[in-house]
């Protein structure tokens, strides 16, 4: 163990902020991060115990006790569930012979929920430690639960099992108008660095995670620094440590967009970050991708690689004497990490905690620096002005919608994929070509984005009406609503960050409420409690998580408050004490679980 | 230049990087808070201090003032709000404030008094949490920590230390210390040390003092907690 880890932090150059990827290998090694382990690694990365121990609790990847030798997650998204996940897992516990959310006695095997793997086209899904598991049906199951047993190695395992599809069903704008690699550094150095960063501002392109914050503004602020800075000399400015992060922390249920972007179109989104980098004057670039995805890693070397060899990349990049050069990091499953403050926290091998702003990542960034962060297809997009002007974007979209959107479209329909479309296609353009058939409701944008009712599907994909990161979720008239919001409730509530009071407690509270109500224990004032709760959780949070976070509740309770009503009992009151769950200690210690055991809340004559 | 921010319509100077708290304290204006503490780095996280500025909410111990802002602090909905997220605090941990030795000392109690707070309004968790009484002189009880991160700060900014730490994701945020041991005996704390001393509920405690002062005669039993902060906070804001 010893050696491994001397070795291990050598790789890294002893260096903090490598502290998670330092982790990810020491959990795939031993299946958990051992004590002894944690105080090595305080001893050479001369950090303290307390930070280490502090990050493998944050992030759900991390274990401080030993999870199977082959650790199985599956994924708990709403279109996984849909998909029948519930039944399945049940099933795959029973041919593991395993408990859900433990580990089985021989230590062999482990089986959890996971939130979101980003497979929702292809589901149900699951990871087998860490790589992909699509379609998950009761024949895989079987044939999966053999391997195991057998101990087969996963490198040995059927490669169909791990075999993932782009699903790419409608390009437009972008898709359809791919650049050859370094096609767009060219165009860039032909026409001048200012001039092209006058190109995507003229495109008018914004921000593609989902804000919606101008691109090249951004650009423009980064490399200027905030406005106290504007009359330091520029040698002063030029040495500034600049840092380009592309976020791949697609962490927001049922979209999949970048998984296919990076698999597909890799080239292109790290040439849009060698853009960037040109413009700021950054050497450094982040891919900060989701471990989900790690299953991309090495491809995704392989293309930097291609790309150094290619001089588009590395250092004097296209002889025109910049340097650049990009880092892959993985995530180690926290979702709260897509949050851009909270990702650089994590480049820096911290805790994913969204900071405080002021100072915004513009000025203060990684290790304090100025730093971009932005979307995937952000950078895919901007490439492409780069090559084609920034008038070809602009004429595409609306007003304040410039250019085309990419959609993982999933859930009820025919054709789940990848559709692209112009900002200002209405949502029924893209139920009609998925195959969408006896809608009752679209989610646009995950969970923290809106439920739309099959009454409103006029509206239009654009930042001034239906703004989204790319989830769009489809549910049929058989779906049961309140279990959709039940669902994101509960994920909320598990990938908060726990800084802030309001999403800490609120999320929980909210969960807990919310149960009450579907179990059929409210009464008259508990939805009007409900919505209050929600009011506050989503005034008083500290991030965007905590802000979005009583969303499926509020948004279905405006179009649907009939479905909350009729949940409620006819009593006026409804004690609190939940009797029978007070029981539970002394059901424990006398080990019986019999129906004397049980008391009801109350006497059904009540009613 | 003249500085100047306007807090419930009154005009409030403030110099170049105060922030709304700094300058709201230097006022005279109180704004409810526990996880702020003017010797310490602000944290911004139990968000009882957040106040409109301009219309937005923001954390007034982390935003900065600039001129011009119009602030809202001293409203029915944002003291109906704190009342709300005390509340929560309340209820996530176990808090039985008769029966607690930090009983009018205790600063999440007093602003509990301040915001008129007459119940727990949420339904309790009832969490379990452990005690760590392994130190001689010093006492845990994760019951009532808030993770407002004082002790944390207080060790490293202070003390210069790092006994405390806050771990774990979410509703299973907890604090832990700096022994391989997990235990507070086995740490570097000293009951001199700022981070002994700092809990503004009563989940650090030093051990053998906890009656000393009759309940009746403690800091919170006679005065408000917006006369005791601004006492206090104003001059070290001011250093």
């Amino acid at each position: 163990m010893n050696r491994f880890i001397q070795d291990l932090s050598e790789k890294n150059n002893f260096q903090p902020t490598h502290l998670l990827r330092i982790l990810r290998e020491v959990q795939a090694q031993y299946h958990h991060i051992p004590n002894a382990v944690i105080e090595q690694l305080a001893d050479l990365l001369k950090i303290s115990r307390t930070h280490i121990v502090s990050v493998i609790e944050f992030y759900s990847f991390f274990h401080l006790t030993p999870r199977g030798h082959y650790d199985i997650l599956i994924s708990d998204s709403i279109t996984d569930n849909m998909l029948g996940k519930e039944s399945l897992m049940t099933y795959f516990a029973q041919q593991l012979k395993v408990t859900i959310g433990e580990v089985r006695q021989d230590g062999l095997v482990s089986l959890a929920n996971t939130s979101c793997t980003g497979m929702c086209d292809q589901g149900p899904a699951g990871l087998v430690n860490g790589y992909p598991l699509t379609r998950l049906t009761r024949p895989r199951i079987d044939q999966i639960s053999t391997l195991i047993n057998q101990q087969i190695p996963l490198e040995e395992w059927p490669t169909a099992l791990f075999h993932v599809d782009d699903n790419i069903k409608q390009p437009d704008l972008l898709l359809n108008n791919l650049i050859q690699p370094g096609d767009a550094l060219k165009a860039l150095y032909q026409r001048g660095l200012p001039e092209t960063l006058a190109e995507i501002s003229q495109a008018e392109l914004r921000g593609r995670g989902g804000a919606g914050y101008n691109t090249a503004w951004k650009w423009h602020l980064c490399y200027e620094g905030p406005e106290e800075n504007a009359f330091c000399e520029v040698a002063a400015q030029k040495k500034q440590q600049r840092y380009v992060v592309c976020n791949a922390d697609e962490g927001e249920p049922g979209t999949f967009k970048d998984r296919v972007l990076l698999n597909a179109y890799a080239h292109q989104v790290f040439e849009g970050m060698t853009l960037c980098a040109a413009i700021i004057d950054a050497e450094q670039g982040f891919l900060y991708l989701r471990g989900e995805y790690l299953h991309l890693y090495e491809k995704l070397q392989a293309v930097l690689n291609e790309r150094r060899q290619s001089g588009l990349l590395g250092p004097n990049i296209l002889n025109r004497g910049h340097n650049f050069d990009i880092e892959i990091c993985l995530g180690a499953g926290a979702y709260i990490c897509g949050e851009e403050s909270a990702l650089i926290e994590s480049l820096e091998g911290k805790m994913g905690i969204p900071r405080n702003r002021p100072p915004y990542p513009v000025t203060q960034g990684y290790l304090g620096q100025p730093t971009v962060v932005n979307n995937v297809e952000t950078f895919m997009a901007a490439a492409a002005i780069a090559v084609n002007g920034g008038q070809w974007f602009a004429r595409v979209g609306t007003e304040k919608s410039k250019g085309s959107k990419i959609l993982s479209v999933c859930g009820d329909c025919d054709r789940p994929g990848i559709y692209e479309y112009p900002f200002g296609t209405p949502i029924q353009t893209v139920l009609d070509d998925c195959g969408a058939h006896d809608v009752l409701g679209v989610q646009i944008g995950g969970p923290s984005g809106v439920f739309i009712s099959n009454q409103e599907f006029a509206r239009q994909l654009a930042f001034e009406d239906l703004a989204t990161g790319g989830s769009f979720i489809i549910f049929n008239n058989e779906r049961n609503i309140l279990e959709i919001v039940n669902n994101f409730i509960h994920f909320f509530a598990h990938e908060s960050c726990g800084f802030c009071t309001p999403c800490r407690v609120g999320t929980s509270l909210l969960k807990n409420q919310l149960t009450k109500i579907m179990d059929g224990h409210g009464s008259a004032g508990d939805v009007v409690a409900l919505e209050e709760l929600c009011q506050i959780i989503k005034k008083q949070s500290h991030c965007g998580l905590g802000q979005t976070a009583a969303n499926p509740v509020l948004s279905t309770l405006e179009r649907y408050p009939e479905l909350y009503q009729q949940q409620l009992k006819k009593i006026s009151y409804e004690p609190g004490f939940d009797l029978d769950g007070a029981l539970e200690t002394a059901r424990r210690l006398a080990n019986r679980n019999d129906a004397g055991a049980h008391l009801t809340q109350v006497e059904e004559t009540y009613e | 230049m003249s500085n100047s921010i306007t807090i419930d319509g009154k005009p409030i100077p403030f110099s170049e990087g105060q922030t709304i708290m700094e300058a709201a304290t230097a006022a005279g204006v109180y704004i409810p808070h526990l996880c702020h503490h003017p010797e310490y780095t602000p944290h911004g996280s139990c968000k009882l201090c957040n106040v409109k500025v301009n219309g937005r909410i923001c954390s007034a111990c982390t935003y900065p003032a600039m001129d011009g802002q119009d602030i809202l602090n001293n409203t029915q909905e944002l003291t109906d709000d704190r009342q709300k997220i005390t509340q929560m605090l309340f209820v996530e941990g176990n808090h039985f404030c008769p029966s607690c030795e930090k009983t009018g000392n205790c600063q999440l109690q007093a602003v509990a008094y301040h915001l008129n707070m007459l119940d727990d309004h949420f339904p309790l968790f009832y969490p379990t949490r452990a005690v760590d009484a392994s130190h001689e002189a010093l006492m845990i009880d994760h019951n009532r920590c808030i993770f407002c991160t004082l002790c944390v700060r207080a060790s490293q900014q202070k003390d210069h230390k790092d006994v405390f730490a806050i771990s774990g994701r979410g509703l299973n945020k907890h604090l832990i210390v700096n022994a391989q041991s997990g235990l507070l005996k086995d740490t570097d704390i000293s009951m001199n040390d700022q981070a002994a001393h700092i809990c503004p509920t009563g989940a650090i405690l030093i051990k053998h003092t906890a009656y000393q002062v009759p309940i009746g005669e403690r800091l919170y039993d006679h005065k408000q907690i917006d006369q005791v902060s601004l006492a206090s906070e104003t001059l070290k804001h001011d250093k």
